[in-house]
C-alpha cells in the first residue's frame, strides 16, 4: 500500500511552476518533491552530502596549498608520462578523464534503454560503464604505484611542499573508492536488469520493495556524480 | 513544464541523440582544458579558462545526464543552492590561509 503510494512517479496533476511552484510544493503538507520517488530524492540528498565531503577535501587542499611557504610541485610535470621517448604532460590524467566521461555517456544511454524496457541493451551498456570504471581504477592504481615508487608519501615528496602527498592520496583515494563501489553496484544492477527483475517487479532481497527500471536511473545519478567530482578534481588538483 | 509532465509519464525519456551530443561536447571541453595545460598558459588566463571549462562540464553533466533540467524547481533549488553556499566557506578559508602564510613568513622567514 505504502509501496504503491511512494513509488508512483506517474502523471502528476498540473502544478504551478516557477517560484509559485516551489512554495506550493514545499507548503503542501505532503512530500515536497512531487514527481520524484523517495528513492531518487534520497539519492539526490545523499549526493548533496557527498558533495560537502568532497568540498571539504578540496577546500583543505586549497588551504594547505595557499598557506605553505614551500613551492607546490608542478602537477603538469609530476603526472607526465614518457611515451615513445617524449615526455607528454598530464597525459595519463587526460586519458582517465576521457574514460570516465565515456562511462557517463554509456550510463546515460543505459538509463534510456532501461525505461524502454530494452533489457539486453540496458544491461550491456551498464556493463560497458562498469568496464570503463574498472579501467579508470586500474589506471589510478598505476598512477599511485608510479608516484609511490618515485617517493611520494603523505608526509613528503621529492619536489616541493610536503602537503602535496596527503592531498593527492586523500582526494584521489576517496574518489577511486567511490568509483570502485559504483562498479560493484553497476554489476549487481545490470544482473537484475538482465534477469528481468524490473519487468516482473521482483522484490529486492534487502528492501523487499518492488523493483522498477527507475533503479537504473538512480544508479546513473550516482555514477554521473562520480564523473562530476572528477571534473572538479581534474580542474582544481591536476590543472591548477 | 508541459514537456516535463510528459517526460515523467514513464520516467525520463529523451532521444539518444541528445546524450551523444552532450557526450561530444564533454569530450571537446575536456580537450580544451587539457590544452590549457599542454600549451602552458599561465596566470589569470589559465585559472579562468580552467574554471570556465569546469563549470560548463559540470553543468552539462548535472542538467542533461542527471536530468536536473527536467526536474521541478523545488528539487533543483533544494539540491543546487546548498553547494553554492560552499563558496562562503571558500572565502573564509582564503582569508585564513593568507593569514597563516603571513604569519609563517613573519616567524619562519620566507621558504626556510
Amino acid at each position: 500500500m505504502a509501496d504503491a503510494a511512494l513509488a508512483n512517479t506517474g502523471a502528476a496533476p498540473a502544478r504551478p511552476s516557477g517560484w509559485q511552484g516551489i512554495t506550493a510544493d514545499w507548503s503542501s503538507d505532503q512530500r515536497a518533491f512531487k514527481n520524484v520517488s523517495w528513492g531518487k530524492a534520497m539519492m539526490w540528498i545523499f549526493l548533496l552530502s557527498d558533495t560537502f565531503i568532497f568540498s571539504c577535501f578540496l577546500l583543505s587542499y586549497m588551504t594547505v596549498r595557499m598557506s605553505t611557504t614551500v613551492p607546490w610541485p608542478n602537477p603538469s610535470e609530476v603526472f607526465a608520462l614518457t611515451i615513445g621517448g617524449t615526455s607528454i604532460p598530464l597525459i595519463l590524467i587526460a586519458i582517465m578523464t576521457f574514460i570516465l566521461i565515456s562511462s557517463s555517456g554509456t550510463m546515460a544511454m543505459a538509463v534510456n534503454f532501461g525505461y524502454r524496457h530494452d533489457r539486453v541493451k540496458s544491461a550491456a551498456l551498464m556493463l560497458v560503464t562498469a568496464a570503463f570504471g574498472a579501467t579508470f581504477v586500474g589506471m589510478q592504481g598505476f598512477e599511485w604505484t608510479k608516484l609511490i615508487m618515485e617517493g611520494v608519501r603523505p608526509w613528503g615528496n621529492p619536489w616541493g611542499a610536503d602537503q602535496f602527498g596527503s592531498s593527492f592520496f586523500m582526494i584521489t583515494g576517496f574518489h577511486g573508492t567511490h568509483v570502485t563501489f559504483g562498479v560493484i553496484f553497476l554489476i549487481i544492477i545490470s544482473r537484475k536488469v538482465l534477469r528481468g527483475d524490473f519487468d516482473r517487479e521482483a522484490r529486492g532481497f534487502f528492501t523487499s520493495r518492488k523493483g522498477h527500471y527507475e533503479i537504473v536511473e538512480i544508479m546513473g545519478l550516482y555514477w554521473h556524480f562520480v564523473d562530476l567530482v572528477w571534473v572538479f578534481i581534474f580542474a582544481l588538483f591536476y590543472l591548477w | 513544464m508541459a514537456q516535463a509532465a510528459v517526460a515523467h509519464v514513464e520516467g525520463q525519456q529523451h532521444p539518444i541523440k541528445l546524450y551523444l551530443v552532450v557526450w561530444g561536447w564533454l569530450f571537446v571541453l575536456s580537450t580544451f582544458s587539457y590544452l590549457v595545460d599542454y600549451f602552458g598558459l599561465h596566470g589569470y588566463l589559465r585559472w579562468s579558462l580552467i574554471l570556465l571549462f569546469m563549470i560548463l562540464k559540470a553543468g552539462l553533466i548535472v542538467a542533461v545526464f542527471m536530468h536536473m533540467a527536467w526536474e521541478r524547481l523545488a528539487l533543483m533549488y533544494a539540491i543546487l543552492v546548498p553547494p553554492v553556499l560552499v563558496l562562503v566557506f571558500v572565502g573564509i578559508m582564503v582569508f585564513e590561509s593568507n593569514y597563516t602564510l603571513f604569519t609563517r613568513i613573519i616567524f619562519f622567514g620566507a621558504g626556510t
